[in-house]
């Protein structure tokens, strides 16, 4: 059974902390700015969840620095959910000629690698199983 | 005559650089770990050139750095398509060197999986910057709905990259190119088994087709 926070004990509580990031809250940050705020949070053990996911560009761009950050009995990399796409993705032709490069919407699961599980995942379910190690 | 022999000149200069432009499309092999990657751009390679790209092993991150064939002349229907082929490393998010530890002791273990993060880091920029066409392989005996490859083939789809998706290991019992197709109906998928030669003529008429 999780500790219940103890306002006496200076250590760190006994669980997991989840970090949930509005889309508003990334609206204006740039790239590597919410890759350093979501891998940040990694480190430190933390589940962060974003409310309206990154772009394709984005997403390249987090395999990539996690990559470099990989370390070997320190840092094992990510974990990362985002629901599949759906059918109904909008790739007008005029959505490509206006450029339209910005995120679904979609709600994303990041953790450490070592810590996090999918169980499943289908277009509409994350399940999710999150250790505390 | 002098302005004669200008416009003729202008004309060559403008002919050439359109010839050079048409330089062969660099096609990138793309996917997870041993999804059979290199073992698809050795058939293509030892079909049309006679010689290999790289090493192929069942131990995941065998392909740690990115490697091109260039100038793989195919020929389809009477004509001939030259692409390069970019077979890259497979792309994951995760790095765990004691999954090697099984197969090799602790300090080469630890050495393969730095070259695998970044042979993976260096895939990424191959398809952000240098590749015209994505193969994506997959191993039709695995889920095909991961994170991974719902990631990759978003960013080939923001990258306007046309895009094949190669369903390998059709020889295996527990194939299922079907469940491919169901995962991304939006691309053209081609069953395959890169390892035993199985549907290579279909293989070919398609690489020409989408990216001749």
């Amino acid at each position: 059974m999780p500790k219940a926070t103890n306002a006496d004990d200076s250590e760190p509580a006994d669980g997991v902390q989840i970090d949930l990031m509005s889309g508003e809250r990334m609206d204006g940050m740039a790239t590597m700015e919410k890759i350093r705020m979501i891998l940040d949070g990694v480190h430190d053990g933390n589940i962060v969840i974003l409310e309206e996911g990154l772009t394709p560009d984005e997403e390249s761009r987090l395999i990539e620095v996690t990559m470099a950050e990989i370390s070997p009995d320190e840092f094992n990399g990510i974990e990362i959910e985002t629901y599949p796409k759906s059918e109904t993705r909008d790739s007008s032709l005029l959505g490509r000629i206006m450029g339209n490069d910005e995120p679904e919407a979609k709600l994303t699961v990041i953790g450490p690698a070592n810590q996090i599980e999918t169980l499943h995942k289908d277009e509409t379910l994350i399940s999710a199983l999150v250790s505390r190690n | 005559m002098g302005l004669f022999t200008e416009l003729k000149d202008s004309i060559s200069r403008a002919a050439d650089r359109l010839f050079s432009e048409q330089e062969p499309k660099r096609i990138g092999i793309y996917g997870p770990p041993n999804a059979g990657k290199t073992t698809l751009a050795n058939r293509i390679a030892r079909d049309w050139t006679g010689d290999a790209v790289g090493t192929e092993s069942h131990v995941p991150h065998e392909t740690r750095r990115a490697r091109r064939k260039e100038n793989v002349e195919i020929e389809r229907d009477g004509k001939t398509v030259t692409i390069d082929i970019v077979d890259t490393p497979g792309v994951t998010t995760k790095v765990d060197y004691e999954e090697f530890t099984d197969e090799m002791n602790e300090d080469d273990a630890i050495r393969r999986s730095r070259e695998a993060t970044e042979g993976v880091a260096e895939a990424m920029h191959w398809l952000r910057e240098d590749v015209d066409g994505v193969i994506y392989v997959l191993d039709s005996a695995e889920d095909p709905i991961t994170q991974v490859n719902t990631m990759l083939i978003g960013i080939v789809e923001s990258r306007d990259l046309p895009v094949l998706i190669f369903a390998n290991k059709t020889d295996l019992e527990e194939s299922s190119v079907k469940r491919i197709e169901d995962a991304f109906p939006q691309h053209t998928t081609v069953p395959l088994s890169a390892k035993e030669g199985e549907n290579m003529d279909e293989v070919y008429g398609k690489i020409a087709e989408y990216f001749g």
